[in-house]
């Protein structure tokens, strides 16, 4: 087991597409670490890379304390698990665990002993005969896991493991995946586009956008201290409103909301707020009013989608299919998850306020977390 | 949803049986077989009046318009043809060049479709291309050329000018190149992850899931090696050395030809490619399938 670092690595391909643009990231020993951010961030090719699957254009890659750019996959010790799994098709369960040895010539009894640990751990004893065709999706998950576990590697690596499985499973390969973790305490990479599974799964999360880190941190202070728009935008289900605003001395004013920041230097903002940090107002402490256009009861929540006073922003980490396009007008797109005994009907004016020190302030020309 | 619409959407499976879109059988079997059937038996009659053939006389093989029903089965035919040339001695010269040349193409036309298919090496999209034109080329232009290779490097009139020339074929580079690129490469990378060598991959991974490309390979090298006529012409002059197609000469001369004893040689030549093709179909219908290429 070792430490990961990345050291300023670059990745440009042949047609000139910049994948990785200076990513400098150092992955502690033992640590669980999440690459998360949209399709084309960059953040599989950054993981092919520490594979040895793709060269480096500049930067090093250090494994314990071992440069690795110009070693070949095969001896740098590390195991991945694919999207597809990869399983070998023509090769039993039993087979396909015991690969990685028999390329590293080990001995006979050990390969068997340490096939027959991993298919214990990952309940796979009664499979190891079967081919991955008749497996289900769950299980070849597992192969694919105890593949790459049998050969104790230095770091595991992760390429969106979970985004087959249907969203059941998904929840329970994902709690076993942390708990592997926790009992085996290997380095791992894991990339994934669903930040729900970067939230729960990371150590830390490193949320990356167009081939570049936007932050680094504990999956808790991303959520509460987004650095920029973009991953105030990205980290969070629902995702965060986005209003534009003013800052006229020291007071913020976007549409309906406003509050007062007095260290704030005049200009143009974009003003964040988080689903949940909507509340019902009392009676004339309403700071806006919500008219509800959609109502998603969930149970112990309620989401309430509507619009408020002001005009809406963008943050960049819309999905392709959110993209309508913004009216330019007064009024702007909310969401807010509100307490269900509110009990809110489509139609209705709910008077809302907000704690203003809930209210997140980005430069609207750079994006940037103002405080 | 008004009920109506509902209960349209809903076929009950009386319903669906009775509202089946097919046309009811009006025969036992498609409509298809009706001319399949009998193209099929056009197909079959050449190797029908082979056979034939080669159980009559003589004097009842020149007979116009042909017997397809022979008098009497002659298979004396075949212990005179056997007896007439060293046929044993040409089966196993055939025999010897057909599975070197078919041994030789299933690991070379691997490795080098694989390169292709596979790795990045500078220059690998010209190469092929160059490689490709080649298949342009009709054999007669490269004959006399090859003739004279082969000559210089002394193998002229013996088994290894027919087996060298041949022992890799651009065709079969092209078709293996085309079916190791359909397979996912994500099989490989995690081959190499597991620790295996590019060799490791080629022959742990990827042959083993190229079966049914390779058995097309196989079937059509050897079928080509097995039938092939002009080049053993050329290469080869003294009898000890002929291959079976060029034996089946001995039976026409100038003046006549024994066409019984002549198709009997035939049907002995073709069995061994018989007995392969029917042993290989299964792999080879779908190796045609699967790599889009008519063989």
């Amino acid at each position: 087991m070792a430490g990961l670092t990345f050291d300023h690595v670059t990745k440009t391909f042949a047609q000139g597409t910049v994948a990785v643009n200076d990513l400098s990231l150092q992955i502690a020993e033992g640590e669980f670490m999440i690459l998360v951010g949209p399709s084309g961030c960059g953040k599989t090719t950054a993981l092919r890379m520490v594979a040895g699957l793709e060269s480096i254009t500049s930067g090093r890659i250090v494994i314990g304390d071992r440069v690795i750019n110009d070693v070949s996959p095969r001896d740098r010790d590390i195991a991945m698990v694919f999207q597809n799994y990869a399983l070998y098709p023509h090769m039993t369960v039993a087979k396909n665990l015991a690969f990685g040895l028999r390329q590293r010539k080990a001995p006979k009894e050990e390969i068997d002993r340490r096939v027959g640990e991993i298919a214990d751990m990952l309940g796979l004893e009664g499979l190891l005969k079967r081919r991955p065709a008749e497996l289900s999706g769950g299980q070849r998950q597992r192969v694919a896991m105890g593949r790459a576990l049998v050969r104790e590697p230095k770091a595991f690596l992760l390429d969106e493991p979970l985004s087959n499985l249907d969203a059941k499973l998904r929840v329970a390969m994902r709690a076993e995946l942390k708990r592997l973790h926790q009992r085996l305490e290997i380095t791992t990479i894991h990339v994934t586009h669903d930040q729900v599974e970067a939230m729960t799964l990371g150590d830390r999360i490193a949320v990356m956008n167009e081939g570049a880190l936007q932050q680094l941190g504990d999956p808790q202070e991303v959520y509460d201290r987004p650095a920029n728009l973009f991953v105030a935008g990205f980290i969070g289900s629902p995702p965060m409103n986005m209003l534009r605003g003013v800052v006229s001395r020291g007071r913020i004013e976007a549409g309906d909301l406003a509050v007062e920041r007095p260290s704030l230097p005049d200009g143009e903002v974009v003003v964040g707020v988080r689903p949940e940090a909507f509340l019902i107002a009392p009676d004339g402490a309403a700071s806006t009013e919500l008219t509800v256009e959609i109502v998603e009861p969930l149970g112990d929540e309620v989401l309430v989608h509507g619009s408020i006073g002001g005009e809406p922003a963008r943050s960049g980490a819309e999905l392709d299919e959110e993209l309508l396009p913004l009216e330019r007008g007064s009024r702007a797109r909310i969401t807010a998850r509100l307490d269900p005994s509110a009990r809110p009907s489509p139609g209705d004016r709910l008077p809302l306020r907000v704690a203003p020190e809930r209210v997140y302030v980005f430069d609207a020309r750079t994006g940037t977390a103002l405080t | 949803m008004s009920a109506e619409t509902l209960a349209d959407r809903i076929t009950w499976p009386e319903e669906s049986n009775a509202a089946s879109p097919r046309p009811r059988r009006w025969l036992p079997f498609s409509p298809w077989h009706l001319f399949l059937v009998p193209f099929s038996l056009l197909m079959l009659l050449p190797l029908i009046w082979m056979v034939v053939t080669s159980l009559q006389t003589q004097k009842e093989s020149l007979v116009f318009p042909p017997t397809l029903v022979p008098k009497s089965l002659e298979f004396s035919n075949y212990a005179h043809a056997l007896s007439a040339a060293p046929f044993g001695r040409w089966f196993l010269n055939t025999a010897i060049v057909t599975v070197a040349v078919v041994i030789s193409n299933l690991l070379l036309c691997s490795l080098a479709g694989y390169a292709f298919a596979r790795i990045r090496f500078f220059g690998r999209e010209v190469t092929f291309l160059a490689l490709m034109a080649t298949l342009m080329v009709p054999f007669p232009v490269v004959m006399i050329p090859t003739f004279l290779i082969v000559k210089a490097l002394g193998m002229f009139d013996s088994l290894a000018a027919l087996i060298v020339p041949n022992l890799v074929n651009v065709f079969g580079i092209f078709m293996l190149r085309q079916f190791f690129r359909t397979l996912p490469v994500e099989l490989e990378e995690a081959a190499r992850i597991d620790g295996a060598s590019r060799l490791s991959v080629l022959f742990k991974i990827v042959l083993p899931l190229s079966l049914p490309a390779l058995a097309t390979l196989a079937v059509i090298q050897f079928m080509w090696t097995w039938n092939d006529f002009l080049w053993p012409l050329i290469a080869i002059f003294s009898e000890r050395n002929f291959t079976l197609q060029l034996g089946l000469t001995v039976f026409q001369t100038s003046h006549t030809t024994n066409w019984p004893l002549l198709m009997a040689g035939n049907v002995m030549t073709m069995i061994p490619m018989l007995v392969l093709f029917l042993a290989a179909q299964r792999f080879f219908i779908r190796g045609i399938a699967t790599t889009g290429l008519k063989g």
